[in-house]
């Protein structure tokens, strides 16, 4: 038999009156990129759905095994591409730890630093279309105000806005701009009054409660059995974060709290997400005042040869653990590199959020899972 | 070498299928025989001073020069532990076959999908062992080492009758 590749509707379920199949994306803007799913309804409530992924599909996993290590790391910049930063730190931290390099002080600070620029970043990016989704305009605007400060200071360190390759194995490719710790400082003095906005927007709006509590409910057994990770596994109340659990980088230095949700409910979810924007700013500020002096390369050989073996590491992104297991051969390229990609496995939880929910929840529920369909598919 | 309680404990009970047991980078790791993955997997998940409740990852590598030729690779983690630990099963060629993880955590649902879509290693016993990232009339399986970097397949769409 032929096989239907676009998993058409077959006439029998068209026939029953009592189910109806509909196609939610490819292009639909609160799947955010192209996700596409099958939904079965039964009037507005979602009986069953089937997630269709893989059209951004690019096989990165393979082209960075025909690459020299140090140029894997722009093809990083392109799996979540709204948190570039993240993915970097991830990979180049993983080549590191094989090749037994330790990188200075000023480096792990630097690079913990705009770490969390990025995941205020990505939050501010789900914040404004998670929002806007569920018809919350006003939000959107300002959420990208302070976004692009943070893309300026990305550009003024790395030169470019969204795929940056911000981080070279070993270390930096330059130090500091003059003035670059002032306009973080500035940032980071007023990101608290915006985020307070934010909540006064949205956080005891009637019609944003609404459409959150109690929609998408995960207990925390469901969640750790799902596999998921960042926000969404903490808004369920699981104590689960790479930062703290096997800190890397200079994540060790710093106090910071990690913010737990209760219900497990969309808006549990919400309020963990605005409160992680506010703890990375006190990371960002502890980083600004202890920032050390001192080289920004570290001793790195100049061909990149990891002795034979393989090793996972696991990094906190802004949307869960972003691990990366590499096996060296002993080569100049890697034999095999695994993304762990969060939002992959975080979008396995749809099925189970959605059931029994109405089609207007669905989309408030993949917003709350802040995919990227980029890292999805790689 | 020192062995840490997770391979010790390990070598206890399922000695017979073990391969190997070794430590590389910080992390422990065990080779073990594909027939006893759900035991062993079970025995980490559930024994008190293991506790390896959370499936990190499950993936596969390929190597055309080793017999058997594939090795499913898994990670888990320990929250109460923060421990974290590899089991590597090998897996031959011509019965590329794995028992699945389901039955333990649900979320191994679409790693096994994406490691028969990239490798073509079956799970036995999973419920819906489809391609995942790519399309149903693709051929072949683009992450096993003979499968060529720049190989191109038709362009496929809708059928327009």
């Amino acid at each position: 038999m032929e096989h239907d590749i676009f998993g058409a509707i077959d006439e029998k379920t068209v026939l029953d009156a009592n189910q109806v199949v509909i196609n939610m994306g490819p292009q639909h803007p609160s799947t955010h990129g192209v996700l596409r799913v099958k939904l079965t309804l039964d009037g507005e409530r979602v009986i069953d759905t089937d997630c269709i992924i893989g059209y951004l599909h690019r096989g990165t996993e393979k082209i960075v095994e025909n690459r020299p290590y140090a140029a894997g790391v722009p093809y990083f910049d392109r799996t979540d591409y709204v948190a570039a930063v993240s993915n970097n730190l991830g990979y180049v931290e993983c080549v590191e730890k094989m090749l037994g390099v330790e990188v200075p002080p000023r480096v792990q600070y630097i690079r913990t630093m705009m770490t969390e620029f990025q995941r205020i970043a990505s939050h501010l990016l789900w914040l404004g279309t998670h929002a806007l989704d569920i018809g919350a305009m006003t939000v959107f605007l300002y959420a990208f105000r302070e976004r692009e400060e943070i893309l300026k200071l990305f550009e003024a360190l790395f030169g470019a806005r969204l795929t940056i390759h911000a981080f070279r194995i070993g270390g930096l490719w330059q130090d500091l701009p003059v003035g670059f710790l002032d306009a973080c400082r500035r940032f980071s003095d007023t990101i608290g009054e915006h985020i307070n906005e934010y909540e006064g927007l949205l956080t005891n709006n009637r019609i944003w409660l609404e459409r959150t509590r109690d929609i998408g409910v995960i207990s925390a057994q469901d969640a750790i059995d799902l596999g998921l990770t960042g926000p969404v596994l903490r808004g369920s109340g699981v104590n689960y974060d790479v930062r703290k659990a096997r800190p890397y980088s200079a994540y060790a230095d710093f106090d910071f709290d990690i913010p737990l949700g209760v219900h497990g409910d969309t808006y549990d979810r919400y309020l963990v997400r605005i409160e992680e924007m506010r703890q990375s700013n006190r990371i960002i500020q502890q980083c600004i005042t202890r920032m050390p002096t001192g080289p920004i390369r570290a001793k790195a050989p100049r061909v990149i040869k990891p002795p034979v073996g393989e090793y996972y590491h696991s990094v906190e992104g802004p949307k869960g653990e972003l691990g990366y297991y590499i096996v060296s051969e002993g080569k100049t390229s890697p034999y095999r590199v695994r993304i762990r990609p969060p939002t992959f496995i975080n979008l396995q939880a749809l099925k189970k959020l959605v059931k029994g929910h109405l089609v207007a929840d669905v989309v408030a529920i993949i917003g709350t899972l802040d995919i990227v369909l980029g890292e999805i598919d790689r | 070498m020192e062995l840490g309680v997770t391979l010790r404990k390990l070598k206890e009970k399922f000695g017979d299928w073990l391969f190997d047991v070794g430590q590389a980078f910080g992390d422990d790791f065990f080779v073990a025989h594909k027939d006893k993955v759900v035991e062993i997997s079970r025995f980490l998940r559930d024994d008190p001073d293991l506790r390896y409740n959370f499936l990190i990852d499950i993936t596969a590598v390929d190597y055309p020069q080793r017999r058997p030729r594939f090795e499913v690779v898994y990670h888990f983690f320990s929250l109460p532990f923060k421990q974290r630990v590899r089991m590597k099963v090998p897996v031959e060629e011509n019965h590329a076959e794995v028992p699945t993880l389901i039955s333990l955590w649900e979320g191994a649902n679409w790693f096994e999908r994406e490691v028969w879509d990239m490798f073509g290693i079956r799970f036995s016993g999973h419920p819906d062992l489809r391609r995942i990232l790519l399309y149903e009339s693709f051929e072949g399986h683009p992450l096993r080492k003979d499968y060529p970097v720049n190989k191109r397949q038709p362009l496929v769409g809708p059928k327009i009758s």
